[in-house]
């Protein structure tokens, strides 16, 4: 199939951010478009506090697989909602990973009492850059504003990733998972940040 | 997905869900009647949805005060002759392993199952306990799904079971398949007649009451039960083989490795073996207690070597052990025991893979990974803007600091809910943790054995849950300390669910709700104060007394938890008035709201995240914080 990797097996994509980024929405959004596709997929899922600022993480595996959690190195698609976030999640790429990230920072609030700093976008690039051929920054939270609301910054990130040309999942299966999983009253601004979204990357 | 496609899904549907949600399924297409839980990571979201849809699905759901009456509702539905479940994580059934234990010796009638969801690498555990154990110390069937298909096939076959051979079933899950979601397809529900139906209780104090008399012969019956259900366990379809990616029905392999698995590590053995193409026969076990001997001893008799891949402790690698043992097979046994791989925290895919690659000699090429050079800043878990625990904790901390007591002095035994995120700085109000409800029982025990000042906490649910034997102990045996029940209104920490302080059951009825302050009078407590935080200088002023109450006072913290009470909007925003900010700190280094922050030396409010609490206003003693329209 087109677009899976060498052993034309499975797809992978690891999401990250933060709690309340709308990421276990997005990674949902995935994997029914991935079913309706009539393709395997397999979600993992790690919101242990989330909502208490901590890091959010899916991943999902999509192809002949059992597992749900992607192997080092193997991510083909890093999708980050925050900047030190990408960095985090370096462990799961590749020379080939897409990394597409949000380049707006959320400051962790332990920043001071912990007396740590947040290094600067330049350096985050950098450092992404040093791991990936394939790095792409955009300003989400802009776009999503222009869409119309902040709260679209996950489908931004969503139409970002499905502009990959190896992306394996059909656009129009995207779309229509994205109308069974988002409130109708905010469907048209969503569906402006994905195309906007995904216009970033091509 | 629509939370309703779990009721509404029709047969051949397939859905996109989270294992918890399959479980809920499950509970549908068997027809149960009643189930019953206390809320806990990874299973709430099991509680959260039939919260929501068991009314329509025809079952009476509750949130028990804890886990061991849930047990209890649970057990009482069987033997009255309807299809039960009890679902927890896995310290919950350390809770509620006194009745759990003595279920298989009264035997049950209609169904009955028990879901427990273990934490390997503690996500969101004070240990990572392997609830299989309890499999063995009970004399119960065990099985234990990979995914959430197989939780909905494995729950239905275990109500089955369970009515068959009178008898109750643990079905182990572990985070990453609870967590996980998968392809689920759906099976007819059960018919309507069937759930929602009231059993009838028939006594039988022979079989139900097991004095000594009774429970001689219910254990011996039990054993021999056992040894029946071991027959079946032996034929029994959710044992698998697997080989060159496909199900095979062969029983036996002469290959120079095989792996036998179960849970989420058959997950990452068979991707493993599917990625490499590797020619390693697994044997995937689904029904492992009983130990199924007679397939194990049929798959690894002609093997040179067989790697056991399970989480958390080499149970079944024992059982292997003595299985080669008692054959005299020359059959090399690899796994935890013999440091082929980890003796802790959860598996995945790199690391059975380096397991196998080292058994087999693969020398496979390095992974170019790399890791950050930068350094990071970390994201701990925090307590909210706004979180009224934090105001309780800025004001017990002034409270000891204005009676001149050294904090070095003062010991805070705590519990286990959001608030034991004041374990972090510049809080450093969690000095022990143990279980639910511990915190009061250690005050008991600081109290008589130290002559350090004890103030404890735990949650407005905690309480409920198993605060108040021990605090009838404290004050019945003369201890003395300083008790905060948190009463954020809410089971907070797993996601908001009620608790019997609240007018409202887990179906969403009115309910009676029990007052903190008067179990607290009636065990005893001559001091009881409420406290709303969010009134600084009250709370300090309450909690001066309290310390210096003789005896076992007290504090009910009283606000709702700012995730599930949003506050007007409306109300004015807080700003800093730079000229009167002294920079003292005091707002950002000892309250340390996630709203307040310092840039180029200068203190200011982030609006996105303040809740508008106006604690800071409060505390701030130059007046530089404050509400402006």
């Amino acid at each position: 199939m087109v677009g899976f990797d060498d052993n034309g097996l499975t797809y992978n994509i690891y999401i990250c951010g933060v709690g309340g980024q709308g990421i276990i929405k997005t990674s949902m959004v995935i994997g029914e478009a991935s079913i309706s596709d009539e393709i395997n997929v397999s979600m993992s899922e790690i919101h242990g506090m989330s909502q208490r600022g901590g890091v959010v993480s899916t991943e999902l595996k999509i192809g002949d697989v059992h597992s749900s959690i992607i192997p080092n190195g193997d991510a083909d698609i890093l999708l980050a909602f925050e900047p030190v976030e990408a960095v985090r999640a370096l462990n799961k790429v590749n020379k080939n990973t897409y990394i597409i990230f949000n380049t707006s920072p959320i400051i962790p609030s332990t920043i001071f009492v912990n007396n740590q700093r947040y290094p600067n976008l330049d350096d985050i690039i950098l450092e992404l850059e040093n791991s990936s051929d394939f790095v792409f920054p955009i300003a989400a939270e802009k776009i999503a504003l222009d869409a119309g609301h902040i709260l679209s910054l996950n489908m931004v990130m969503l139409g970002a990733a499905c502009a990959v040309d190896s992306f394996p999942i059909s656009k129009d299966a995207i779309v229509e998972s994205m109308k069974n999983n988002l409130p109708e009253k905010s469907i048209d601004i969503n569906f402006n940040a994905f195309n906007q979204g995904f216009e970033s990357i091509v | 997905m629509d939370i309703n496609d779990i009721i509404m899904g029709k047969p051949g549907e397939k859905l996109f869900m989270l294992g918890n949600e399959a479980a809920v399924r499950a509970v549908i297409e068997s027809g149960i009647s009643v189930a019953a839980t206390y809320p806990g990571t990874p299973s709430s979201e099991i509680g959260d949805i039939l919260s929501k849809v068991a009314k329509d699905a025809g079952i009476y759901f509750e949130f028990s005060v804890n886990e061991k009456v849930a047990m209890e509702v649970a057990a009482a539905a069987s033997l009255s002759g309807v299809r039960s479940f009890a679902f927890m994580k896995h310290v919950g059934l350390n809770v509620a392993s006194d009745s759990f234990i003595s279920i298989p010796y009264v035997t049950v009638n209609g169904g009955m199952v028990i879901l427990s969801a273990d934490d390997p690498s503690m996500f969101s555990s004070q240990n990572e306990q392997d609830n299989r154990h309890y499999a063995r110390l009970a004399n119960v069937p065990l099985l234990e799904p990979s995914n959430p298909q197989e939780i909905k096939d494995y729950m239905k076959l275990a109500f089955e079971l369970s009515e068959k051979y009178n008898i109750p079933i643990i079905v182990r899950t572990t985070t990453r398949v609870s967590h996980m979601r998968g392809v689920v397809e759906l099976d007819e529900c059960s018919k309507k007649d069937t759930a929602n139906k009231k059993g009838r209780f028939e006594k039988n104090p022979s079989q139900y009451v097991p004095v000594p008399v009774n429970s001689m012969r219910m254990h011996k019956e039990l054993v021999e039960k056992m040894a029946d259900i071991n027959e079946f366990t032996n034929n029994s379809e959710l044992n698998k083989f697997y080989y060159k990616n496909d199900e095979v029905f062969n029983f036996s392999f002469n290959n120079e490795l095989g792996i036998i698995s179960s849970g989420s590590s058959f997950n990452y053995a068979y991707d493993v073996i599917n990625d490499l193409n590797l020619d390693v026969p697994i044997l995937k076990l689904g029904f492992t207690y009983p130990f199924p001997d007679d397939i194990v001893l049929n798959f690894i008799k002609d093997l040179d070597k067989v790697l056991i891949a399970e989480e958390v402790d080499p149970i079944m690698e024992s059982e292997v052990l003595r299985i080669v043992g008692r054959n005299n097979l020359n059959v090399e046994v690899k796994g935890k025991l013999d440091e082929s791989l980890p003796m802790t925290y959860e598996y995945n895919q790199d690391i059975l893979q380096n397991a196998i690659s080292t058994i087999l000699n693969l020398n496979l090429p390095d992974k170019k990974v790399r890791t950050a050079d930068m350094e990071l800043p970390n994201r701990p878990p925090t307590l909210c803007p706004g979180c009224p625990h934090r105001s309780t904790y800025y004001a017990v901390k002034k409270a000891i600091k204005n009676l001149n007591i050294d904090e070095k002095d003062v010991i805070f035994p705590s519990d286990i809910g959001c608030y034991t995120l004041g374990i972090e700085s510049p809080y450093k109000t969690v000095d022990l943790v143990l279980a639910m409800g511990a915190s009061v029982g250690s005050s008991c025990g600081f109290s008589k054995a130290t002559n350090q000042k004890i103030m404890s906490f735990l949650g407005d649910s905690t309480f409920f849950h198993s605060g108040i034997p021990p605090l009838i102990n404290a004050v019945h045996n003369n201890h003395k300390f300083v008790l905060t029940v948190l009463d954020n209104r809410i089971t907070a920490m797993t996601g908001g669910q009620p608790n019997p302080g609240l007018p409202l059951d887990g179906m969403g009825n009115e309910a009676p709700q029990i007052s903190i302050e008067e179990i607290a009078h009636a065990c005893g407590v001559d001091f009881v104060e409420t406290v709303n935080p969010e009134v600084l200088k009250k709370t300090v002023s309450v909690y001066e007394k309290a310390i210096k109450h003789d005896g076992v006072a007290v504090v009910v913290s009283r606000h709702p938890c700012t995730l599930i009470q949003k506050r007007s909007s409306k109300r004015a925003k807080i700003q800093i008035d730079s000229k009167k900010c002294v920079k003292c700190n005091e707002c950002i280094g000892e309250f340390a709201c996630p709203a307040i922050y310092k840039n180029k030396g200068e203190v200011l409010i982030d609006q996105s995240l303040c809740v508008k609490c106006a604690v800071c206003v409060q505390l701030c003693e130059n007046k530089a914080i404050a509400s402006r329209m």
